[in-house]
């Protein structure tokens, strides 16, 4: 019989990088599940509610680096309510009990007090990186904690989070010994800034390589610092309104010249689009470029801007580039893997783009994997030949702003252009529809989408059919979210044991009903199926009539954990 | 002297609108049967305010974070512009702007029209197009004619119009 000693063993599953293949490792037999759990460092819980800390603590001994996510993705778009759950604290509370060496927490969509940030300041001594995305809950005073007494920070990355303000102090709160800083993102923050304290955190920073600059700090803090961090390799410009003849604008230009590494360059937050200019000399180096926050650049200096961008590789821009800009991206930037086009006025309910921009980054992006596009009209037509031009789409998102929108040209539903996209695209793991869909497209995505793992619905399809055909078919598919389309209980309770294979379910303004997910929940104890009864919409008094009420929004997901004990108290359990 | 949205006169608004009411509520008390309330017959390219207007009320549409939806709104003093003859509006930062000489070139840039030669007395002359603004009481104006910072404070809106039908605006009416 072969044997290895557990060393080797663990030596051979440190090679073993990413959670899917790790999981598998784990279920191999007892002692490769003993092992891999030791030896793990890093862990993913795709949703804080599906297991308790306590018991990650207990079996991941070795825990270094967690992600946890928390309210479901439609959050985003404030279709859950405010205190709906989702908090790291008893996360904290928990670790720092069972002394876990904790050095690196990620976490998304969480609520983080400043209690929690203070906390996780004193547990860990050996903390090193905190990235926050779409986050809400903490202060500046939290952020005053971490930088105080995480004496090894090396990374505060704050992306989206709704941070209360209580104006620049926290960064003065860096000890002058800190030395350690490599990534320093606070582009979200609103409030001023300690000017002087970050002109000298950059400069006792020498292995800065990140950093992303709020709206507060202008343009002449931003030359002093770029002089100081000329080893950048990226850069979020926070304010950049000057006047061009002046000397701070002339240093700047001194100043971005030394910056040779910069590869990803973001921000604009506040900007007089005449004096990009400026930037040009170091677009030719650019990877990434992020434009979606700077919506004073119009598009032809957009444009001149990106004719120097030949190895851009990730871009995310506003609409206001138009078609004619994103020609002239498919023609300069053929690296492009990933493309997002943001709606430059979301309350007009108009973009500036359609189909033909599509079509020609299609043409001329033969990279592209990963699309966002926010757009005014889409074809059949278009779609079809972007799944030709096409075929590496992993992730595929399309939002017409209209939700119901045809094929602008024949009027048509958009099914056959989904269809083709999902029939092209065999590594499609992302898709999210939009426009006018019926039940057909469900029948595509079924057929085809065999990797799936996300789909996004919204004002689509006909009847249950359309969702039991990706019941059916996707079997591969992890979250499910659907909103304002004519789903009932038949299509929820065709496959009740599909839902313990996925992560969670999102169903709000469709047709499933209270008996239905009194139903669901009876047959899965496995799975917690939540109610969102906002503003009382609902009677749950427990009599005959009530099982018919049509449930407003319903989130189910497997746990361990059984039924959460933090849920408001217009959460419902069944 | 049309205030830029006399196309809405005689339109159908309950064709157009979007239902969006509580499953349940309405019609249709659906057993996930065929829907039809929520599709509604969709009017040709020609984009119109009030479509718009309904649009902007759906709660979480369209799905942009609200992080990035409030930031695009804090930012800066945005104003609608639009032209006569093109298919849909743009908006611009006033805040960018440091005279009447630089908005004219952005607009002219954007729009790919030029503006001719701005006169107190004449208007503009030389041009098929006239940048014209809504101030504060609704009233249609000349770009141009009153100091900037005033201009700024209350311009709510810019059209880009059709010479022949910018005549008479603003002058000693």
């Amino acid at each position: 019989m072969n044997y290895f000693p557990d060393e080797v063993l663990e030596h051979i599953f440190d090679f073993v990088g990413s959670h899917k293949d790790r999981n598998s490792v784990s279920q191999v037999c007892k002692l490769w599940y003993r092992i891999e759990s030791y030896s793990r460092q890093k862990v993913f819980v795709g949703n804080c509610y599906a297991i308790g800390p306590e018991r990650v603590a207990e079996r991941f001994s070795g825990l270094k680096s967690i992600t946890l996510k928390g309210k479901p993705h439609f959050a985003d778009f404030n279709l859950v309510p405010p205190d709906w759950g989702g908090f790291v604290y008893p996360w904290i509370e928990a670790f720092a009990r069972s002394r876990v060496g904790l050095e690196e927490l990620r976490l998304k969509r969480m609520v983080v007090s400043d209690e929690s940030l203070e906390l996780l300041s004193r547990s860990f001594p050996n903390f090193k990186s905190l990235v926050l995305v779409s986050c809400e809950g903490f202060t500046t005073d939290g952020l005053a904690a971490v930088a105080a007494y995480c004496r090894q920070l090396k990374e505060l990355d704050l992306q989206e989070n709704d941070v209360e303000d209580h104006r620049g102090h926290w960064l003065s709160c860096f000890p002058e010994s800190s030395t350690s800083l490599v990534s320093l993102n606070f582009a979200c923050l609103k409030g001023d800034i300690n000017l002087p304290a970050l002109e000298r955190l950059v400069a006792r920073s020498p292995n800065l390589k990140s950093l992303r600059l709020s709206r507060a700090v202008p343009l002449d803090v931003l030359q002093r610092i770029l002089i100081r961090a000329p080893q950048l390799l990226d850069l979020g410009v926070g304010s950049y309104l000057h006047d061009p003849d002046s000397e701070n604008y002339n240093k700047l230009v001194t100043a971005i010249q030394k910056c040779k590494s910069v590869r990803s360059l973001s921000g604009f937050l506040d900007v007089a689009p005449h004096c990009l200019s400026a930037f040009h000399i170091i677009c030719p180096n650019l990877t990434s470029l992020n434009l979606s926050y700077a919506p004073g650049i119009y598009d032809n200096e957009l444009i001149k801007l990106l004719r120097h961008c030949h190895k851009l590789q990730r871009l995310w821009i506003l609409d206001c580039i138009g078609d004619k800009g994103l020609e002239v991206v498919a023609s300069t930037c053929k690296d492009l893997e990933e493309l997002r086009v943001f709606p430059s006025d979301p309350y007009v309910g108009q973009a500036a783009v359609t189909e033909e921009g599509l079509v020609a980054i299609s043409r001329g992006c033969q990279k592209l994997n990963s699309i966002l596009y926010f757009c005014q009209q889409m074809t059949n037509a278009a779609l079809i030949t972007v799944a030709k031009n096409c075929p590496n789409f992993v992730r595929f998102r399309l939002c017409i702003l209209d939700p119901t929108k045809p094929d602008a040209v024949t009027q048509q539903p958009l099914d056959e252009g989904f269809g083709a996209i999902v029939q092209a695209c065999k590594d499609l793991k992302r898709l999210s529809l939009s426009g006018l869909l019926t039940d057909q497209v469900f029948l595509y995505i079924g057929m085809y989408a065999e990797q799936l793992e996300m789909l996004s619905i919204a004002f689509a399809g006909d009847s249950d059919k359309g969702m039991q055909y990706v019941l059916k078919g996707c079997k591969k598919l992890r979250k499910l979210e659907i909103r304002d389309s004519p789903f009932g209980n038949a299509a929820l309770l065709m496959d009740v044991a599909k839902y313990e294979t996925m992560r969670s379910l999102w169903m709000s303004s469709c047709e499933v009903t209270l008996g239905g997910c009194k139903a669901l929940a009876k047959r899965m104890p496995g799975l917690n199926v939540e109610i969102i009864n906002e503003n009382d919409q609902m009677e749950f008094v427990g009599g005959c009539d009530d099982d018919r009420q049509k449930v407003e929004k319903m989130y189910l997901y497997r746990t361990l954990a059984g039924q959460r004990r933090d849920a408001p108290e217009f959460v419902w359990t069944l | 002297m049309e205030g830029g949205v006399a196309y809405e006169q005689g339109l159908n608004l309950k064709a157009t609108e979007l239902t969006l009411g509580l499953p349940g509520t309405g019609e249709t008390e659906g057993q996930g049967g065929v829907r039809n309330n929520n599709k509604r017959p969709m009017p040709t390219s020609e984009t119109n305010e009030e479509e718009s207007q309904a649009l902007a009320q759906i709660v979480g549409w369209p799905p942009i974070r609200s992080y990035r939806k409030n930031s695009l709104q804090e930012n800066g003093m945005y104003v609608k512009v639009s032209m006569d003859g093109a298919p849909y509006l743009r908006k611009i930062d006033l805040k960018v702007y440091r005279g009447y000489p630089e908005l004219l070139k952005a607009l002219e840039a954007m729009f790919k029209f030029a503006a001719g030669v701005y006169s107190e007395r004449e208007g503009y002359k030389g041009s098929e197009y006239v940048p014209t603004y809504e101030d504060k009481d609704g009233d249609w104006m000349l770009v141009g004619d009153v100091p900037w910072d005033m201009f700024m404070s209350s311009c709510k809106r810019l059209r880009i119009m059709k010479g022949s039908e910018a005549r008479g605006l603003g002058c000693g009416v």
